[in-house]
């Protein structure tokens, strides 16, 4: 695997197991006694944050912390960035700091990999959201938790159906979702107004369905994405209730989910739009799994990319 | 000043020498004389009219750290143009006769080339009210070509009336097609590509919609309409059909559509940013096509040169454009002659006569006879380059084809009888 993550079309079949069988090795270890590995200590990670993402960055910085590296938060806002530095003189400046890793969360598609080309830095590059480009950490966090709720399917997702729900268009989390998903086997159904598919989404290794209710009871995962409130200013939908109505997991549409299918979401929800109060809250939904996985696999992304000590090496000493 | 251009061979394969005395062509004939202040024995080498190119942007005034009139005079004689058009997106914009007699100015001035000024169509390019067309034609840059392009001429009745306007002195209106709602925040093509890189489509059909309404609104009033950068295989269907009419339509596609498609957008680097952007390969198909067969009159650069800065940043922020006076006769070559779609007459065609025709250039773009003006260039077709985007004659370097081995190489530019490029070096500069 090369030094960077910047696209899930990076990663083969096998890395991308190879990195929740990490993860998943990450989790026994965090269960144990010793929470915190010595693995990255002396390692400088970097979180360059061009947009707002408490969550994000807090799932980095307690990954990169977790595996005893020295963290900087880099927030552009209140900071040189928003004085017109531009994404050269940010990452020379992270280079002459001598940052190991840089995870990069930018508004324009690419950014992360104009960082990675561009010869301005030698650090890993780590795409943490990309405009509407990528968020690969997403993707396979949301594959970790499938996994752990489909053990048949922990080698190969071939025959597992995922549905992904809403404003495909500009998310990324989609986009990295379908690369990885297909990549690793499942059946991708997308399934959103024809407003909100992109034109050449039809070459995608995907189907495309604009009725909802038509696909969930024939699916294990339901994927919900969130719906920017800014689309509705842009014609894409009528209102926010027409899109409740139509592509949104009501409560009545929860009740034709089987009963092990899970309902997932990157977060932050419109309780309301996109999901209901009890689909978010309900048994299925395992929102709060997939903020916990995300700290395991993004451990086991720096893992790979700065190709840390063994995993054991913390736990051997101790032993 | 006498020239003898030795051992040449014209476009017909006739192998010659030809007498150059002064600003015009004295003699075609093998041993035509001995002695001549400067002989050059080009050893076989293609003798051809001096290339015109209807759509230049050389920034000045305004942005002359990107290109000057000067610069980019030197840099299209490298190229082996002998006539330039100056875009009227300068700042201030080329909207009063004022500024267009001062780039007509700064062009005589670098005397490498002709550098015939654009007006702009509307005040400002803000597309609301026309500028005074009549008062740049009727100056000493005798403006006939008026473009608002970098923007859309997009009100229809504001491009009614600037087509029917120009009809007094037989002007034309050079369209940038692209409705702008359509291509609110665009960033590349609208298609497979652009939807896995995330980033704003520019669909097709925001160019046809705009080609289509003006092919009609020509028609209608009877009025010569020139589309500028044509990029879409829709764009050329619609053009054929308006020649099929007999609307006075011509069209122009750039050497960057003919080659390149929007699978260089991946990678995101901004040097293949460009407006309207790189299409599919069934498009750059089409446009290959209708070049050949004629329904796309001419190659014109859209030789767009931006400062380092300008390119070096995220995607999104990147201006748009790339340089590319110093390539088009390789990539022309490349993209048709070596195809077999064109002949090296045909090329002389589309980039030297037609141009010139289009325009009203009445001294470019002549057959190489006793009596023409001497606006030539001497080109080895059997030479390969690489091009070096450190070696470019432009102030930028912001060319697509970096790296690439091109064929083809301009040895020669004579301008008006002087001799301006000699042997890939420019030189004669009147100011230098």
């Amino acid at each position: 695997m090369q030094s960077h993550l910047l696209s899930i079309s990076d990663l083969s079949k096998e890395e991308a197991f190879q990195i929740l069988d990490t993860a998943e090795e990450l989790r026994k270890i965090s269960d144990g006694p010793m929470k915190k590995l010595p693995t990255l200590r002396g390692r400088t990670v970097v979180n360059l944050f061009y947009e707002d993402s408490t969550r994000t960055r807090i799932s980095f910085e307690s990954a990169a912390k977790r595996l005893s590296a020295d963290v900087i938060n880099f927030s552009a806002k209140g900071s040189s960035v928003s004085k017109g530095e531009s994404l050269k003189d940010t990452a020379q400046t992270l280079q002459a700091i001598g940052a190991d890793a840089v995870i990069i969360r930018h508004g324009a598609s690419g950014a992360a990999q104009r960082l990675a080309d561009s010869g301005w830095i030698s650090a890993s590059v780590i795409n943490a959201g990309d405009g509407t480009h990528e968020h690969p950490t997403q993707a396979l966090l949301d594959a970790f938790t499938i996994r752990s709720h489909f053990p048949d399917f922990a080698a190969d997702f071939t025959g597992l159906r995922v549905a992904i729900v809403g404003d495909i268009l500009h998310s990324r989390v989609a986009r990295s979702n379908v690369l990885l998903l297909a990549k690793m086997g499942a059946s991708v159904t997308l399934v959103a107004p024809p407003t909100l598919v992109p034109v050449g989404a039809e070459k995608w290794p995907v189907k495309i369905s604009y009725d909802l209710d038509s696909i969930l009871p024939d699916i294990d995962v339901v994927m919900m994405l969130r719906v920017q409130q800014e689309r509705m200013t842009n014609f894409f939908f009528p209102s926010a209730r027409e899109y409740s109505r139509a592509f949104g997991l009501t409560n009545s549409r929860l009740a034709l989910l089987q009963p092990k299918t899970i309902v997932m979401h990157p977060g932050p929800m419109n309780r309301g739009l996109e999901i209901s109060a009890e689909s978010a809250d309900s048994t299925k939904s395992v929102v709060l799994e997939q903020v916990a996985n995300g700290v395991l696999v993004r451990m086991a992304v720096l893992y790979t990319l700065l190709g840390g000590l063994p995993l054991n090496a913390g736990t051997e000493r101790k032993s | 000043m006498k020239i003898l251009v030795k051992n040449a061979q014209l476009v017909n394969g006739t192998k010659t020498d030809v007498l150059i005395v002064d600003e015009k062509i004295a003699a075609i004939e093998i041993g035509t004389q001995d002695s001549a202040d400067l002989i050059l024995d080009v050893n076989g080498a293609l003798l051809l009219p001096g290339l015109v190119d209807l759509h230049t942007h050389l920034r000045e005034p305004g942005r002359e750290d990107s290109e000057t009139v000067l610069s980019g005079s030197r840099s299209a004689v490298a190229g082996g143009y002998t006539a330039l058009s100056a875009m009227a997106n300068t700042t201030p914009v080329a909207d009063t006769a004022g500024v267009v007699e001062q780039v007509f100015r700064l062009g005589q001035e670098a005397g490498l080339c002709d550098v015939f000024p654009i007006g702009a169509v509307t005040q400002d390019l803000a597309g609301l009210q026309l500028a005074e067309i009549g008062a740049m034609a009727e100056s000493i840059a005798k403006v006939r070509i008026f473009s608002d392009d970098g923007k859309c001429v997009y009100d229809p009745l504001v491009m009614r009336r600037a087509l029917e306007y120009v009809k007094s002195f037989d002007g034309i209106i050079a369209q940038h097609a692209q409705e702008p709602r359509l291509t609110e925040s665009a960033q590349m093509n609208e298609g497979y590509v652009s939807s896995l890189l995330g980033l704003t489509g520019w669909p097709a059909i925001a160019e046809e919609a705009i080609i289509a309404r003006d092919i009609l609104l020509a028609e209608h009033v009877k009025s010569r309409l020139h589309i500028c950068h044509l990029t879409t295989a829709g764009g050329v269907e619609l053009v054929r059909w308006a020649k099929s009419r007999g609307v006075q339509v011509t069209a122009e596609v750039t050497p960057h559509h003919l080659l390149l498609t929007d699978e260089a957008v991946i990678g995101y680097d901004p040097v293949f940013k460009v407006n309207p952007p790189l299409r599919t390969n069934d498009d750059v198909m089409a446009l290959r096509a209708g070049l050949a067969d004629g329904t796309i009159d001419i190659v014109a650069t859209d030789h767009a040169p931006h400062p380092t800065e300008d390119k070096e940043s995220e995607w999104q922020s990147a201006a748009f454009g790339m340089i590319g006076l110093e390539t088009a006769l390789s990539v022309v070559v490349k993209s048709m002659i070596e195809t077999g779609l064109m002949s090296w007459s045909d090329l002389v065609d589309r980039m030297s006569i037609a141009p010139a025709r289009i325009a009203g250039y009445a001294d470019h773009g002549q057959s190489i006879a006793v009596g023409n003006v001497a606006n030539l260039i001497v080109v080895d077709p059997d030479a390969t380059w690489r091009v070096d985007r450190m070696m470019t004659v432009s102030k930028s370097k912001n060319t697509p084809f970096h790296g690439m081995t091109l064929p083809a190489r301009i040895r020669h530019t004579i301008f008006r009888g002087k001799l301006v490029l000699n042997d890939g070096e420019v030189v004669g500069e009147s100011n230098a």
